[in-house]
C-alpha cells in the first residue's frame, strides 16, 4: 500500500533516544528542543537540501476540468519568491492528493443530485527532490457550470522546512480553515444566486416550451403526435426535471447556514455579512440585501434586473465555456477577505520554525504569569487575541494553568514534553501530533486501547516498508489519525469506557497510501470522518445532514466491523444503501450521471475507501460535541494541544548551556537572522503579529546597549526607573532625548495594563500629576523664560525625580549600591545586538518579577501569623526574606518592594475602575553623577 | 536676614511617602472640610463642591449648585432627638445663596437665596441645633433652613469670622471690631442681641480661635494677638509686636515701618490647651497661655505667608503656605545647657492687673529654670505648584491639602498603605479561593 514512506528521519530520532546522555538532565522547564537534524556541533541553521525558492509562500491552485491542475496565484505575489520552483509541477502534485469525495451526484436511491458539503482535507506533502514541503488545504467550491457542480481548489503553504510544516500543522490548519471558510461562504452565496438565475432561466424556458407545445397541440388536427411534438414534450419534461433539481440544490445550499450556526463552535468568518443573509435575503428581498451589504460587490446582486434567457436543450460542451475565476466564484468581497487572511498567514509563519516555536512557548508561558506579566511585557503581546486561535497548544496550556488542579504542575510549563511520552509515541508513529492534554470526554478511548497493540504492529510494518525507501520524491509520513489514536491511547488511563465504532476506522486510517504514484502523504486529515474527536466539534459534519438526523443516529451507528470496510459495502451493500437512504446526511456514493468518468483522482479515492478512510457517513457526533466542556474543548485547536511540543527534546540546551547566556543568545540571534542558509531569508524575522513592536524592541535594545556603554552612571539611572522614581531626560535636542528615552523605556515597569508610563517628549513645565502618570519623561530644555520656569519646577520636585541631563551628561539621582542592575546592564557585556540585549533584559526582569511575585504573595511577610505578633516582627521577617531568601542587597530591596506594590495594586484593583495612579516616593538624598 | 529653614531630602520622620492627586476642581480650591472619619469635602472658586473618600481618594459626589465661588462651608451634623443622624453640609457662595446638601446622597436639599450680601461665614451651633450665616448681617437658621431671626445691617465690611462662645454667645469679627452677640431662645421665638463691641484691635481681625470654655484668642492684620476671657469678654493678654522683636533691635524705625503689614498679619490661629499657635506672616509663633509669652517661633517658616496651621498629636505642628509647601514641625525642648535667650520672637508683654504681674513673675522664673522650646522642621510636603490654601489632617488616614493649582492632594503613609494593600490582597485571594498562591 505504502510505496515509500520516508521514515528515516524518525528512525534517526529513535537512535538519539538511545544515546546515553552524559550530562545531568536539565530541569524540565529549562529544556530546549534539540534540533532534529544533525549531531552535536552541527550548525542548526543549515538546511539539508537547498530549495529552489527563497522563502515560504502560499500557493493557490485548482484542478481545472479543462486543463488539469494549475497554479492560480502565490502569496506573496512576487515572482521572485517561488523563483525557479516549478509551480505547475507542484500544483500537479498537490492537486492529486485530494481525497475528498467532493462531488455532486445522485446518491443511490436519491432522485436528485445532492450537494455534498464535504469538509476540507488537510494534507502535508513532501517533495524532497524539490526540497519543498507543503501543508495542503483542499477545498471544494460550487460552480453550476462545472462538472458535477464542483471546482476543486487547494491552498498550500510551501516551505523548505519540513519540520516547520509538521510542527505548525495545527496552527496552519486552523488558519487555513478560516481562509477556506471565508472562501466557501462567499462561494455559497454566489452559488445560490447563480442557482436562482438558472431557475429563472429554466422557468422562462419552460413557459416558452409550454407555449410552443400548446400551439403545436392546437395546430395539430391530425389526431396523433408528431415527432416534433414528442420532442417538445420530452424537452419540457427535462426542463421540469431540471427545475426540480435546481430547486433542490438551492434548498440544499440554503440549508447550510442554519446547520452551521447551530454549532456553537462555528464562527463564521465574515464580520459584516451574517451567513444567513447570503441566502435568506437574496431570496426574500434582494434590494434589502443590497442595502444591508453595502460593501458587498456581489456580482449577482442585481437579481431583479436579470432577464431570463432561453436555455437550449443541449448545453455547451464544457470545453467551450470559460470557467469562472476564483474571484467570480467567491464574490469579490470574500475573495479579498481571504487574500488578506492568507497574507496574514504568510506573515504569521514567516521565519524559522525555531523562532516560531520559541515565540509560541514564551507566549504560552507568559500567559501563565497572569499576575506579573503586565509589569514588563509587551502589552500589545498580552492583549493579542490572535494567539488563542493561532497557538492552540499554548492556549490550552494556559487554560490548564488557570484550571490547575494540582499545585505541583504549576511551575512546570507543559509545553515541554516529557521524555516518556515522547518515547512511547516514537515507537508507534513516525509523526505524531502529540496530545498531552487528555480529553476525558472522548468516548472512543477504551476501544482504542484495545486496538493499540495492533496499531503498533501496523506502524512497525509501515516502518519496515518505509525503510525500503523508493526513489519517489514525495512521501507519506503519517496521518493525523495516527496522532489521535496515539493521543488517545496515551491518555486512556483516566478515561471511562465507552465503545465506539470509530476505532476500526481510525486504525486503518492511520496509514495508507494515496496512489501508486510518487506522491505520499505526510499527514492528512482528509475528510471529517477522519477528524479525531477533538476536531469534530469544530469541523461540523456535512452540512446537508439535517437536524432530524439525530433521530436516525441509531441507523447510523455502524459497527466497527462495518465501518472498517464500509466503503466496499457502500458501493454494493444493499443494507448500507438503505441506511444511506435514510440518512440524508450521507450523500456519498455513486457518481452522478453528469459526472462522466471517475478520474484518476477518484480512483485514488477509491483506494482509500478500501481503507475505510473516507466516505464514512457522518458519525453521530452529538455526544462528544455536547459533552465537550467549555473553553478547553473544541475550537480548531482542540487537538493541537500537544502540537507545540512536537519533537521537543529535553536535551536541547546542551550546547547552549556551555556558553554564557549572553554569548548564546547573541549568536543565536545572529544566526537566525543573518545566516543565509536558513529558510527565512528576509532580513528580520518578523514577529507574528506585531512586527513593528519587534523593530521597536530591537531599536530600544540597541539604544539601551549604547546607553550602558556610554554612561558610567547607567546603573543608578536604571535603578531609578525600576524603583518607580520618575526619570527625566533633559536635553535640547529632541532626537537625542527621544533616543535615550527609547533606550531606557525597556526598564520601565508598567503600572497597570495600560500604556507604558513613558512620555517621549515634553516641553511644558512638569507638575506633580505628571510624575504620577509618567515614569520616564523626555523634557525639552529651552533658554526662554519658560525654560527657566521649567527648571525651577524641576528643582522644586527634585525629590520625586531623577534627572538625566543629556547635554551636560550628568545624572542627579539617589545612590545605588545593589547588585541587580549590574547584571541587567553590564557595560562590558558581550552582547552586540539590540534584540539580544532586549531579550537579556527581559529575562533578568522576568526573574525580578518572580521575586516580586513571591514576596507579594507570601502571606506571613505582610501579615502577622498570630494575633499577638507585633508589626515589628513582621517587618523583621519581611526584611529577612528579602535579604536572605531573595538575596537582595541594599537598594535592590526597594526595587522588589516597588514591583510588589505594583502587583498588589494590579491585583486588588477592581476591573471596572481604572484605579488611581499612586505616586510613591522616598525621602532619600540625591547625588550628582558626572562622566 | 534669616532665610527659610530647609530640610534635606532625607526626612526620616516624615511619614508621607505616597500621594494621590485628586483632580476635579477647575479653580482655586480654598476649603476642605471633614464630614466624618473617612470623608471630606472640598470647595473653591469654581463653585463646585466635591466629596471625597479620604482612604481611597475616590470621588464620591460632585455637587453643582452655586454659580459663583464658594465663600464658606460648614458641615452640620446632629443626631437629633429622633435619632436621625443626617449629615448636612452648608455652603455659601458669592452668588448670595446658601445651599444645604445631603452628604450621604449628594443631593441638594434646599437653597436659600434671600441674602442681601454674600455670606462670608457659616457657623453651626450644634448645642442649639441652629446655624448662623454672617455677612453684612447675622442670621440665625434652624436645621430646616427656616430663618429664625436676624440682626439689622451691621457693617459694610461684613462679618468675616464667627466664633461660638459659652452662654449662647457668639463673637463676630467685623473689620477691626469684635462684636459679641447673644442668642435668646424664647418661647415666642429666637432673638439675637448685640451685647458688646470691642475695639481693641488696630486692624482687621483675621482669625478667631477658641482655646477653651474660658478663653479665646483673636489675631489681626497688624500682628496683634489678644487673649480674651470668654465669659466677660475682657482682655487677658495681648501680644502686638511680633515684628518688633527682630534680632536687629537696633534697627532703624524706617525699616520697621517699611515692613509690609502682610508680613505680620495673623493669618490663622490654632490652639491646644496650653498654647496658641499663630501663623504670622511667613512665620509660626507658639504662645504659651500660662506663661503669657511666646515660647517658640520660626520667623520664616515658609517662603511666603503661612495660610493655615494645625496642631498634630506628638507635639507636631503643620503649616501650609502660599509658597505651595506644607511643613511639619516639631516643638522640641532646647537643652538647658545651650540655653540662651530666645533668639527671635522674644517679645515684651503687656499684662493687665494681677494677671500681668503673675505673668511677669512666671516669665522671670522661666528664664531662670524652665526649658525653652524651638520648632524643628521634620518634614515638608511638596506637591502643589501654587499656594496651599488649607489642609485637613485625617490622622493615620493621611492628609488632604488643597491649593490654588486646582488640585487636592491626599498624602499618605506609604508603609501603612502598603500593609493595607497586602491585607486587601489576601482577602481577595481568599475570596477567589486562590489559596494556592499562599505559601
Amino acid at each position: 500500500m505504502i510505496s515509500a514512506p520516508d521514515v528515516v528521519a524518525f528512525t534517526r530520532e529513535e537512535e538519539r533516544e538511545e544515546e546515553p546522555s552524559a550530562e545531568p538532565p536539565l530541569p524540565e522547564e529549562y529544556s530546549v528542543p534539540l534540533l532534529p537534524f544533525g549531531g552535536p556541533g552541527a550548525n542548526p541553521w543549515s538546511k539539508v537540501a537547498g530549495s529552489k525558492f527563497s522563502r515560504d509562500f502560499i500557493l493557490i491552485s485548482e484542478f481545472s476540468e479543462q486543463v488539469g491542475p494549475q497554479p492560480l496565484l502565490t502569496i506573496p505575489d512576487d515572482a521572485k519568491v517561488p523563483g525557479a520552483f516549478d509551480l505547475n509541477y507542484f500544483s500537479l502534485r498537490i492537486m492529486s492528493v485530494d481525497y475528498q469525495a467532493s462531488f455532486v451526484g445522485h446518491p443511490p436511491g436519491c432522485a436528485y443530485p445532492k450537494l455534498n458539503f464535504v469538509e476540507d482535507s488537510k494534507v502535508v506533502l513532501g517533495d524532497s527532490k524539490e526540497g519543498a514541503f507543503a501543508y495542503v488545504h483542499h477545498l471544494t467550491l460550487y460552480d453550476l457550470e462545472a462538472r458535477g457542480f464542483v471546482r476543486p481548489f487547494c491552498m498550500a503553504y510551501i516551505s523548505a522546512d519540513e519540520h516547520k510544516i509538521m510542527q505548525q500543522f495545527q496552527e496552519l490548519s486552523a488558519e487555513f480553515s478560516k481562509a477556506s471558510e471565508c472562501l466557501k461562504t462567499g462561494n455559497r452565496k454566489a452559488f445560490a444566486s447563480e442557482l436562482e438565475k438558472k431557475l429563472k432561466d429554466l422557468d422562462y424556458t419552460r413557459t416558452v416550451l409550454h407555449n410552443e407545445t400548446e400551439i403545436q397541440k392546437k395546430s395539430n388536427d391530425k389526431g396523433y403526435y408528431t415527432t416534433q411534438a414528442i420532442e417538445k414534450a420530452n424537452e419540457l419534461a427535462s426542463v421540469e426535471k431540471s427545475i426540480i433539481e435546481h430547486q433542490d440544490l438551492l434548498k440544499q445550499i440554503r440549508s447550510y447556514p442554519y446547520r452551521k450556526l447551530k454549532d456553537s463552535d462555528f464562527h463564521p468568518y465574515e464580520p459584516e455579512c451574517p451567513l444567513d443573509e447570503a441566502s435568506a435575503s437574496s431570496e426574500q428581498d434582494p434590494a434589502a440585501s443590497e442595502a444591508a451589504e453595502p460593501g458587498d460587490a456581489h456580482p449577482y446582486a442585481h437579481v431583479p434586473s436579470y432577464t431570463p434567457k432561453l436555455i437550449k436543450a443541449k448545453s455547451a460542451k464544457c470545453f467551450d465555456k470559460k470557467l469562472k475565476t476564483l474571484e467570480e466564484l467567491c464574490d469579490v468581497y470574500f475573495f479579498t477577505q481571504t487574500l488578506d487572511q492568507l497574507h496574514q498567514i504568510e506573515r504569521t509563519f514567516r521565519g524559522d520554525v525555531c523562532y516560531l516555536l520559541t515565540n509560541q512557548i514564551s507566549r504560552a508561558l507568559l500567559k501563565q504569569q497572569s499576575v506579573t506579566n503586565f509589569l514588563f511585557e509587551d502589552l500589545a503581546l498580552l492583549d493579542e487575541k490572535a494567539p488563542e486561535k493561532q497557538h492552540g497548544g499554548c492556549q490550552r496550556l494556559g487554560h490548564d494553568a488557570v484550571n490547575r488542579k494540582c499545585l505541583e504542575e504549576l511551575p512546570t510549563p507543559k509545553v515541554v514534553i516529557s521524555l516518556g511520552s515522547y518515547k512511547s509515541s516514537v515507537e508507534c508513529v513516525p509523526i505524531k501530533m502529540e496530545q498531552e492534554i487528555e480529553d476525558p470526554q472522548d468516548p472512543t478511548m477504551t476501544d482504542l486501547m484495545a486496538f493499540e497493540h495492533q496499531d503498533n504492529l501496523d506502524y512497525l510494518d509501515a516502518d519496515i516498508k518505509g525503510s525500503i525507501s523508493s526513489g519517489e520524491s514525495i512521501e507519506v509520513l503519517g496521518t493525523e489519525k495516527s496522532a489521535s489514536v496515539l493521543s488517545k491511547s496515551e491518555s486512556q488511563a483516566s478515561l471511562p469506557t465507552s465503545p465506539s465504532p470509530q476505532v476500526g476506522r481510525s486504525k486503518v486510517g492511520s496509514r495508507r497510501t494515496v496512489s501508486e504514484d510518487s506522491i505520499e502523504v505526510l499527514s492528512t486529515c482528509p475528510s471529517e470522518s477522519l477528524i479525531p474527536e477533538d476536531f469534530k466539534a469544530s469541523y461540523p459534519s456535512a452540512i446537508n445532514e439535517e437536524p432530524y438526523a439525530d433521530d436516525e443516529e441509531g441507523g447510523l451507528r455502524f459497527s466497527p466491523k462495518l465501518s472498517l470496510d464500509n466503503a466496499d459495502e457502500r458501493e454494493g451493500g444493499p443494507e448500507q444503501e438503505a441506511l444511506l437512504q435514510v440518512d440524508s446526511a450521507c450523500c456519498m456514493g455513486k457518481e452522478s450521471a453528469g459526472f462522466p468518468e471517475p478520474p484518476a483522482e477518484l480512483g485514488a479515492r477509491r483506494g482509500e475507501d478500501e481503507d475505510g478512510v473516507v466516505s464514512v457517513p457522518p458519525q453521530p457526533l452529538r455526544p462528544p460535541e455536547q459533552g465537550l466542556p467549555g473553553p478547553l474543548a473544541g475550537g480548531p485547536d482542540g487537538a493541537s494541544a500537544g502540537l507545540l511540543c512536537y519533537e521537543l527534546e529535553p536535551a536541547g540546551g546542551r550546547d547552549a548551556a556551555k556558553t554564557s547566556l549572553d554569548e548564546c543568545s547573541d549568536s543565536t540571534s545572529y544566526m537566525s537572522s543573518a545566516a543565509s542558509t536558513c529558510s527565512e531569508r528576509s532580513p528580520s524575522p518578523g514577529h507574528p503579529a506585531v512586527p513593528a513592536g519587534d523593530r521597536h524592541r530591537k531599536r530600544a535594545g540597541q539604544n539601551a546597549l549604547r546607553f550602558i556603554r556610554q554612561y558610567p552612571f547607567a546603573h543608578p539611572a536604571i535603578y531609578s526607573l525600576l524603583s518607580g522614581r520618575t526619570l527625566i531626560v533633559l536635553g535640547e535636542d529632541e532626537a537625542i532625548v527621544k533616543k535615550l528615552v527609547t533606550a531606557l523605556s525597556i526598564f520601565v515597569p508598567n503600572c497597570g495594563a495600560y500604556a507604558k508610563p513613558v512620555k517621549h517628549w515634553v516641553s511644558s513645565p512638569l507638575h506633580i500629576v505628571d510624575f504620577q502618570k509618567w515614569k520616564l519623561i523626555g523634557l525639552q530644555r529651552t533658554v526662554s523664560p519658560a525654560g527657566v520656569n521649567m527648571l525651577h519646577a524641576l528643582g522644586r520636585y527634585s525629590r520625586y525625580v531623577s534627572i538625566l541631563d543629556a547635554d551636560s551628561k550628568t545624572l542627579r539621582c539617589p545612590l545605588y549600591k545593589g547588585t541587580l542592575v549590574s547584571r541587567l546592564a553590564d557595560h562590558r557585556t558581550q552582547i552586540k545586538r539590540g534584540s539580544t540585549y532586549y531579550l537579556h533584559v527581559q529575562s533578568v526582569l522576568a526573574q525580578l518579577c518572580s521575586k516580586a511575585f513571591l514576596f507579594t504573595f507570601c502571606h506571613h511577610l505582610h501579615l502577622p501569623i498570630s494575633e499577638r505578633e507585633s508589626e515589628e516582627a513582621v517587618v523583621n521577617r519581611r526584611m529577612n526574606f528579602l535579604k536572605l531568601h531573595l538575596g537582595l542587597a541594599n537598594e535592590d530591596i526597594k526595587i522588589v518592594q516597588y514591583l510588589a506594590e505594583l502587583l498588589k495594586l494590579q491585583y486588588i484593583q477592581e476591573p471596572d475602575q481604572g484605579g488611581n495612579p499612586l505616586l510613591r516616593f522616598d525621602y532619600v538624598p540625591s547625588f550628582l553623577y558626572k562622566i | 536676614k534669616s532665610s527659610v529653614q530647609t530640610i534635606g531630602e532625607e526626612q526620616i520622620q516624615n511619614p508621607y511617602t505616597e500621594l494621590l492627586v485628586l483632580k476635579g476642581h477647575q479653580d482655586i480650591v480654598r476649603f476642605l472640610v471633614q464630614i466624618d472619619d473617612y470623608r471630606f469635602a472640598s470647595a473653591g472658586d469654581d463653585g463646585i463642591v466635591f466629596l471625597w473618600n479620604a482612604q481611597t481618594g475616590e470621588k464620591l459626589f460632585e455637587l453643582h449648585g452655586h454659580t459663583h465661588k464658594i465663600t464658606a462651608i460648614a458641615p452640620f451634623f446632629s443626631s437629633d432627638a429622633f435619632g436621625e443622624n443626617d449629615q448636612l453640609m452648608l455652603t455659601a457662595s458669592a452668588d448670595r445663596t446658601v445651599i444645604a446638601w445631603d452628604c450621604s446622597s449628594g443631593k441638594q436639599i434646599q437653597k436659600v437665596s434671600c441674602f442681601h450680601s454674600t455670606v462670608k461665614c457659616l457657623t453651626v451651633l450644634p448645642r442649639l441645633d441652629v446655624w448662623l450665616s454672617a455677612g453684612s448681617d447675622l442670621c440665625v437658621w434652624n436645621r430646616k433652613l427656616d430663618l429664625l431671626c436676624k440682626t439689622s445691617h451691621l457693617t459694610d465690611a461684613g462679618i468675616s469670622a464667627l466664633l461660638e462662645l459659652p452662654k449662647n454667645c457668639v463673637a463676630a469679627a467685623a473689620g477691626k471690631e469684635l462684636i459679641i452677640f447673644r442668642l435668646i431662645d424664647r418661647p415666642e421665638g429666637w432673638n439675637v442681641l448685640e451685647v458688646k463691641r470691642l475695639y481693641d484691635h488696630q486692624d482687621n481681625i483675621l482669625s478667631l480661635v477658641s482655646v477653651n470654655d474660658l478663653t479665646f484668642v483673636t489675631g489681626s492684620h497688624v500682628g496683634e494677638l489678644i487673649v480674651w476671657d470668654a465669659l466677660d469678654w475682657t482682655k487677658q493678654a495681648a501680644e502686638c509686636n511680633f515684628w518688633d522683636s527682630s534680632l536687629h533691635t537696633d534697627a532703624q524705625p524706617e525699616i520697621k515701618l517699611s515692613q509690609s503689614p502682610n508680613e505680620t498679619s495673623v493669618q490663622h490661629l490654632t490652639s491646644d490647651e496650653e498654647c496658641v499657635f499663630a501663623a504670622v506672616g511667613k512665620g509660626i509663633f507658639v504662645y504659651n497661655l500660662q506663661m503669657k509669652r511666646v515660647i517658640a517661633c520660626q520667623k520664616t517658616a515658609h517662603d511666603s505667608s503661612v495660610l493655615h496651621i494645625a496642631k498634630l498629636p506628638n507635639r507636631q505642628l503643620m503649616s501650609c503656605s502660599e509658597d505651595g509647601s506644607v511643613r511639619i514641625w516639631e516643638l522640641r525642648e532646647k537643652p538647658q545647657l545651650l540655653a540662651e535667650p530666645v533668639p527671635t520672637g522674644f517679645f515684651s508683654m503687656w499684662g493687665f492687673g494681677r494677671a500681668n504681674k503673675q505673668a511677669s513673675q512666671a516669665a522671670k522664673k522661666t528664664q531662670e529654670n524652665t526649658t525653652l522650646y524651638f520648632l524643628e522642621l521634620v518634614g515638608d510636603l511638596i506637591g502643589h505648584s501654587s499656594a496651599v490654601q488649607m489642609f485637613l489632617y485625617f490622622g493615620e488616614l493621611g492628609l488632604a491639602t488643597c491649593s490654588a493649582d486646582h488640585l487636592v492632594i491626599l498624602w499618605k503613609d506609604g508603609e501603612r498603605e502598603s500593609r493595607l494593600r497586602s491585607v486587601t490582597l489576601f482577602q481577595k485571594l481568599a475570596q477567589n479561593g486562590g489559596s494556592e498562591i499562599k505559601f
